[in-house]
């Protein structure tokens, strides 16, 4: 049931969005003014700053929308998956598998773009341990699947712990920045633009659904749902989208477990309402935290996965604490 | 109308085992319109089993099920939810929504899924809550409702969910006597008014022998007693499923049984 306060929720979103954008292309070591880059937007003229805003930092704000929002997404479908309000993105091991492969190649002296390359197979790699082990003869429970996905995870951490303590140093300064979340590196493509918004319209598509699993399986069964089928699409489209995330900025944590958490206590339950702001929500929260990110001690910058822990926690208890459910 | 089409549900030679333990063979289950049956027995008989089967969540062992004529197993997910809806045992309401929200999902297989909920399907919710008596609770969470309001909420999503045969597991879990009356009451004047059928397994005897026109028994071994609620629920045959004497007593109207 769509009521009022969903548009307004949506409409605000939007705005802060389009604010978010802006802020994330002013800030930086050079401070350019959000009247600076609105000229330069509306009328390009060429010099430092156009090459500042147009080479620097719109790619980097596009990234970081889009990692945000791919987190925020993929949050969603998990805590769905799951029915487990405690489910992030990196519950089932994906972002491990993902960050043992980046560290090898970064081991093993590679950089940039094959160091995506490696996270982003290793997070495959590691879907399919997950999806072969979880799976028992027909169909697998939550649970099952929960259980083989954090205990990959430890797995994972642990070859990760192995190889940062027998890495020489310089590398291991680029690999902590990797493991924190970092979007200093990354250029988000075409690609991953795609695969958030064939994401976005898929769990458009199951909406509905997702409203009726998580009061369970056989209550969703029971009012019509292919409880099977739609774990599966889920599994999957969760997994390629933390894949992609993880691929463009490394492990950011924080987002996919804490944006739909605040949507649904400022009322949006419904996953045909969640699921948009979740990824307009996401999106803004990322390009702030990485204004912060590269802002704060600037020239130096923080890995944003610190940022977006330190902004993430204070904002969710507060909402957390003014929503208090009234128990008699 | 041809004679398929007098049962809403139908079981032929239906054989059902869970584990290797046959719970029952050779059942003939027949449900008409304007009909309600019981399903009773001891813990473990498979009351529950037998309602999944008739809602094709699992196969039977041998023969088949039929739902308005047509072999379940064929029927889409979506399609059969606009004819067929349970009231589980037990409900998960672990994640946050509001009453009427989960309420509103009962409309599910009747939208597609672009299609939000209409006023009339909010109407639908909002009077199925007030029948239930939890209208006033229409915005408050789901996790923060007692064992009892959220037995009441499957029941009056199952209402909004308005199929044409009910399926109720142990109705009575949770409410109070007054209520447990009041609720199947109000499902069983509506199963003769718009002719649709109920079926019920339950552990409370009185409950089936007050509401039902027939019973099915499970004895526990494959063996059941099937036919009018009178002639099966006797002190004879209860005491035999159930393994322990029970007795009954009359009153006008009715019989009440109970466990020496």
């Amino acid at each position: 049931m769509i009521q009022r306060h969903h548009y307004i929720l949506l409409a605000l979103l939007l705005v802060l969005t389009a604010v978010s954008f802006l802020i994330s292309f002013s800030s930086g070591s050079v401070d350019l003014g959000i009247g600076a880059v609105l000229r330069q937007l509306i009328n390009p003229e060429p010099g430092l700053e156009r090459q500042i805003l147009f080479e620097l930092r719109i790619p980097r704000s596009i990234a970081a929308f889009l990692t945000g929002g791919l987190l925020a997404l993929s949050g969603v479908i998990m805590q769905v998956l799951l029915r487990n309000p405690l489910a992030d993105p990196y519950i089932l091991g994906i972002s491990g598998g993902a960050a043992v492969a980046a560290l090898a190649s970064i081991l093993l002296g590679f950089s940039g773009i094959w160091i995506s390359n490696a996270a982003f197979c290793g997070a495959l790699f590691s879907i399919l341990i997950v999806f072969g082990l979880a799976r028992s003869q027909n169909s697998w429970s939550a649970t099952r699947l929960l259980l083989t996905g954090v205990v990959i995870s430890a797995g994972w951490g642990a070859m990760i712990n192995i190889l940062l303590t027998t890495s020489a140093n310089n590398s291991v300064y680029s690999m902590l920045f990797w493991l924190m979340g970092d979007l200093s590196q990354s250029s988000a493509g075409i690609t991953s633009a795609l695969v958030l918004l064939s994401g976005f319209l898929l769990m458009m598509m199951l909406a509905t659904s997702l409203n009726v699993l998580t009061r369970g399986d056989l209550q969703a069964a029971s009012l019509g749902v292919n409880v099977a089928r739609l774990k599966l699409i889920l599994y999957f489209s969760a997994s390629v989208l933390t894949a992609c995330a993880v691929t463009i900025a490394g492990s950011i944590g924080f987002v996919g477990l804490v944006i739909p958490h605040m949507l649904r206590l400022l009322g949006a339950r419904d996953h045909r309402v969640l699921i948009p702001a979740s990824i307009l929500l996401g999106g803004s929260f990322l390009m702030i935290a990485d204004s912060f990110a590269r802002s704060i001690i600037a020239p130096q910058q923080l890995p944003v996965g610190v940022v977006t822990a330190i902004i993430g926690v204070p904002a969710f208890l507060l909402i957390l604490r003014r929503t208090r459910p009234t128990l008699e | 109308m041809t004679s398929i089409h007098e049962y809403i549900l139908e079981t032929r030679a239906m054989d059902l085992s869970i584990a290797g333990r046959s719970l029952c063979k050779n059942l003939n289950l027949r449900i008409t319109k304007g009909e309600c049956i019981g399903v009773l027995g001891q813990n473990g008989t498979g009351k529950t089993t037998l309602l999944h089967t008739l809602l094709n969540f699992r196969q039977p062992q041998a023969g088949e099920v039929l739902l308005c004529g047509r072999p379940v197993s064929v029927w889409p997910r979506k399609e059969l939810a606009t004819t067929l809806g349970i009231l589980f045992q037990n409900n998960s309401d672990d994640m946050p929504a509001t009453v009427l929200e989960t309420a509103l999902l009962g409309r599910h297989p009747h939208l597609d899924s672009w299609q939000w909920e209409s006023s009339a399907d909010v109407a639908l919710a909002q009077s199925a809550l007030a029948d239930m008596g939890i209208d006033s609770l229409a915005e408050r969470d789901v996790t923060t409702l007692s064992g009892g309001e959220r037995q009441r909420l499957a029941m009056a999503t199952l209402l909004t969910q308005a199929p044409m045969l009910y399926l109720l597991d142990e109705p009575g879990n949770h409410l109070d006597i007054a209520f447990q009356s009041k609720s199947i009451t109000l499902l069983r004047r509506q199963v003769i008014e718009k002719q649709l059928a109920l079926c019920m397994a339950t552990h409370d005897i009185n409950l089936a022998a007050r509401f039902c026109d027939q019973i099915l028994l499970l004895m526990g071994d494959g063996k059941f007693l099937l036919g009018e609620s009178h002639e099966i629920l006797t002190p004879a045959n209860l005491s035999k499923a159930y393994g322990c004497e029970i007795r009954e007593v009359s009153y006008e109207g009715g019989r009440i049984f109970f466990s020496a």
